[in-house]
């Protein structure tokens, strides 16, 4: 028998840690003030730098990128080395990762209030910076794929499986998305024109949630759930079924950003399709692990870390039931762009200046017909008092 | 809409690279046991010293 010692690196998490607790304050103070400017709209008049639109970019990338982007990193380093049972393969790798991610950040906050944009959402950073998260990114999985491979444990756990799949695919995500064509050194073109943009721009939109925001959470999930509530995960064989029909479901489903648009109907459905098919794996990995706390609700009631994971699966729950509904047609008709809608990504449709729900109603045609009806005589009516010729009007009857 | 080819030649390749990682693993017997990694990972095999400096040592019996 053979006695092994090491260390895991901890400090790595720890600086990703405390990065995660700055750019959360400063991503969300920025939302405060942008909240603070649908009631005051006048607020930070005449400073260009700090006008809504420059300021959106700069909270969405702050929230997502920095904010959430750390948390993943620090969730990542840490249960990586304690499930491979390995310590990272290169400390200079992961301090580059932390350094580099860091320094995009800063880069991000600095040029996106100038008005330095490509004007893709969530992909708004230009082409030097593009260039830059490629490089950390391809140095996180060198790092994360070197650890996998000079691992103890040679059962890879559910939770490695999701942050690999993180891993390869926001990379291609980035890297095909972010293709551009630079005239300077703070302005590109996308390769892309027109619908084929959008297109391309909505495979990445929807998959940057799927892929930065949602696999690499659920591996946490995975991993810290049991070790809150200090037993297994309720299914294994649930979470491994769970893996796999999530990500080969997930890429499909970007075109539901795109409903209503100059998109091909097909693609649209195509889109749709996707999107309802994914309730079933996200729903799989909700109950998991919400199940994990059967026998153990009683933890929950004195445990803050085990609350806050309860909150979060339900609200992935609800969130994942809220997309697919969304993203059928004729629901999205009626919801889109009203108040009901609270937190998921928008239609990248412009919004024009009929609302939604009037679309909707079209399909009555005999209330369009007795509208126009009444609309005409009333018109007629109108237009005869106002020539001062017609002594009588007629109302009509039953309006 | 020329650019859904390449989209789909995208996606494609990467389900196709994960499908493969996919079957090798099951080959390899990853999912023989579909209980015990979620024992196994509850236990962290760290060795607890009296030096809150050093309580990130851990120690293995046998390397898998």
């Amino acid at each position: 028998m053979e006695m092994q010692q090491f260390h895991y690196d901890n400090k790595i998490v720890q600086k990703f840690l405390y990065a995660t607790l700055l750019w959360g304050v400063v991503g969300m103070l920025v939302g405060l003030l942008l909240a603070f400017m649908f009631l005051f709209p006048n607020l930070t008049d005449g400073i260009s730098w700090l006008s809504f639109g420059r300021l959106r970019p700069l909270h969405t990338n702050a929230v997502i990128f920095a904010f959430v982007g750390n948390a993943l990193f620090a969730g990542v380093y840490y249960s990586t080395q304690r499930l491979l049972k390995a310590r990272m393969f290169s400390d200079w790798m992961s301090n580059f990762n932390f350094w580099g991610w860091q320094a995009i950040i800063v880069a991000a906050a600095i040029t996106l209030p100038l008005g330095y944009t490509t004007s893709k959402e969530y992909a708004e950073l230009e082409w030097p910076i593009d260039i830059a998260i490629a490089v950390v990114w391809v140095v996180f999985g060198w790092n994360f794929i070197g650890t996998l491979l000079k691992r103890r444990q040679r059962h890879l756990y559910v939770a490695i499986w999701f942050y690999l799949a993180t891993i390869v695919t926001v990379a291609v995500l980035h890297i095909f998305n972010s293709l551009e064509l630079p005239v300077n050194a703070l302005k590109s073109y996308s390769v892309y024109a027109g619908v084929q943009d959008a297109l391309v721009q909505w495979w990445y939109g929807h998959n940057a949630v799927a892929f930065f925001l949602t696999t690499p959470f659920l591996g946490l999930m995975y991993y810290f759930v049991p070790k809150a509530a200090n037993r297994p995960i309720y299914s294994y064989r649930l979470s491994i079924v769970h893996f796999w029909s999530l990500i080969f479901i997930y890429i499909w489903a970007g075109p539901h950003h795109l409903l209503y648009s100059a998109l091909p109907d097909w693609a649209q459905n195509l889109g749709v399709t996707f999107s309802v098919m994914l309730i079933a794996p996200s729903w799989g990995g909700m109950i998991n692990g919400l199940l994990t706390l059967r026998g153990a609700w009683d933890k929950v009631r004195t445990s803050p870390v085990l609350k806050f994971m309860v909150v979060a699966i339900t609200g992935y729950g609800m969130a994942t039931f809220e997309g697919p509904m969304l993203s059928l047609k004729n629901i999205n008709a009626i919801a889109h762009f009203s108040d009901w809608i609270i937190a998921h990504v928008a239609q990248e449709m412009p919004a024009g200046s009929r609302s939604a729900i009037e679309h909707v109603m079209d399909g009555d045609r005999e209330l369009r017909r007795l509208q126009q009806v009444a609309f005409q005589r009333r018109h007629t009516a109108a237009v005869l008092v106002g020539d001062g010729k017609a002594r009588r009007v007629t109302p009509a009857p039953g309006f | 809409m020329s650019v859904i080819y390449m989209l789909l030649a995208i996606s494609i390749l990467v389900a196709l690279i994960f499908f493969v990682a996919f079957v090798i693993s099951v080959r390899k017997g990853q999912y023989d046991d579909s209980y015990t990694p979620s024992v196994r990972m509850l236990f962290d095999d760290e060795v607890r010293e009296k030096d809150p400096e050093k309580s990130t040592i851990n120690q293995l019996d046998k390397p898998n």
